[in-house]
């Protein structure tokens, strides 16, 4: 069973274990050369030949050589690109990445040595840029996984039966300011119920200001008492939605 | 950056790049440019020389621990500027940062066995508040050009950790800072004085690290 697996391990990982030594299934039935030979031949020449090309328009570029450098940043459009996507980047933000990527190209050109390989060079800035751009969106919001929160979150909407009892709360109100004297009603409706001003319902009733504010005071103290002892601030004369609100909740 | 480059195809860009080339000539190697920075220092420890007191000065290197705690504030600047220099340049690796972490152990555990020494046999009259400030003062300001000489020069490459790379930078000035102290220091290391010594190497580190930082991002 054991021979098994690591023959198959072998055959999987192969020619691109990353120290490049064979395995010992490799050296046991002598595969060794038979396998490498294909790797050198494809994958890593390759390679060696792209990072030369790289290097040498990289290289041309310091010199000033504008064409050499936009066939550069092409030819690493599609490397960047696999980078970033290998690091782990989510695909609709690679072109991001990519482009960050070529900024930083541009702005760290003069830190890159002909005398050394192209790629990792590119790497380490790919690796470092993905980074930055996975932070980046971590720290947007984004949707999470979490039931209790789902379940303890209050509704913000009306709880069900608020409207009757709202309905209920409006027609004792009204039956209450329609039993009071004609001069307190008139002040509770204009100036509490809807909310004008003092010069407005002086005008419209043609009473004095004084007269309202007294009415209104008169007004509220029997509708206190006419509502119970528990509703004492019932019907403020200010224009502040939150003491309406009470207000009507409290009748 | 990205919310401009979003918006742009890559072609675009890459034109406009290429447009916008100049030649640049690459630059020497870290290690030639940590030397050149080094040699700067040096070169300031030496115009400093002549208001040295040099007989006192032998007299203290005779001491092994003090000896050995100079040598360790040299040896963490040296690493550390090379350090610095290395992580600024893109593709080279971050095993470099922990270059300075054994001489740094030198330099703090030889202060340190000074500090034992002077606990152990009393004598050495602790600094006063004069000299200590003094120190301070002498600290702070040589820190403070070689500072902004190394993060000038840390400008021209490319840190991609910024953070860290600022952080060996003020590492490197606060210890060839605490060098240059040694042929001024009016006495032996003490408790006081390492604390000082330490406070001052974090406000360099955490100045150079917070400035700096946002200086070689930006650049």
């Amino acid at each position: 069973m054991a021979g098994f697996h690591s023959v198959a391990f072998a055959v999987l990982a192969g020619p691109d274990r990353p120290d490049g030594s064979a395995s010992r299934a490799e050296e046991r039935f002598g595969w060794t050369e038979a396998r490498r030979r294909p790797a050198e031949d494809h994958g890593i020449p390759e390679r060696m030949t792209q990072d030369r090309t790289l290097s040498a328009a990289m290289a041309a570029a310091q010199a000033g050589d504008a064409e050499a450098y936009r066939r550069l940043l092409h030819d690493c459009l599609p490397v960047i690109a696999g980078m970033a996507r290998a690091q782990g980047v989510r695909p609709e933000a690679v072109d991001d990445v990519v482009q960050d990527v070529l900024l930083t190209i541009h702005r760290a050109r003069a830190t890159y040595d002909p005398a050394r390989p192209f790629l990792p060079w590119l790497r380490a800035i790919t690796q470092r840029r993905a980074i930055d751009g996975m932070r980046r969106a971590g720290r947007r919001s984004r949707e999470i996984h979490d039931p209790v929160a789902y379940e303890a979150e209050t509704d913000g909407g009306p709880a069900p039966g608020q409207g009757l009892e709202a309905r209920d709360r409006a027609r004792i109100l009204a039956r209450a300011v329609a039993g009071l004297p004609e001069g307190q009603r008139q002040a509770v409706e204009h100036l509490a119920l809807k909310e004008r001003s003092l010069d407005e319902t002086a005008q419209l009733t043609g009473r004095s200001k004084g007269a309202l504010k007294v009415n209104l005071h008169r007004a509220l103290k029997a509708l206190r008492l006419a509502l119970g002892p528990d509703s004492a601030d019932l019907g403020r004369p200010k224009p502040d939605p939150a003491a309406r609100e009470r207000g009507t909740h409290d009748v | 950056m990205s919310e401009r480059a979003h918006t742009i195809p890559h072609d675009v860009l890459v034109d406009s790049l290429a447009r916008g080339l100049t030649p640049v000539r690459p630059l020497p190697a870290p290690a030639f440019r940590a030397f050149a920075w080094c040699a700067a220092a040096l070169a300031l420890g030496l115009a400093l020389m002549p208001f040295a007191d040099l007989d006192a000065l032998r007299t203290r290197m005779a001491v092994p621990d003090l000896r050995y705690a100079a040598l360790g504030a040299v040896l963490t600047a040296v690493a550390a500027a090379l350090a610095a220099f290395q992580t600024s340049v893109p593709g080279r690796s971050w095993a470099w940062a922990t270059l300075p972490l054994a001489p740094a152990a030198l330099w703090i555990g030889a202060s340190g066995l000074g500090c034992l020494r002077a606990w152990v046999a009393p004598g050495t009259g602790a600094p006063d508040l004069p000299e200590a400030s003094g120190c301070l003062v002498f600290l702070l300001t040589v820190s403070l050009p070689l500072s902004l000489g190394l993060v000038l020069m840390l400008r021209r490459a490319c840190p991609l950790r910024p953070n860290l790379t600022a952080a060996l930078a003020g590492l490197s000035a606060a210890a060839a800072a605490a060098a240059l102290l040694v042929p001024f220091h009016p006495h032996d290391a003490t408790a006081t004085d390492l604390a000082l010594h330490l406070v001052v190497v974090g406000l360099v580190i955490g100045a150079n690290s917070l400035a700096g930082g946002r200086l070689l991002a930006r650049g």
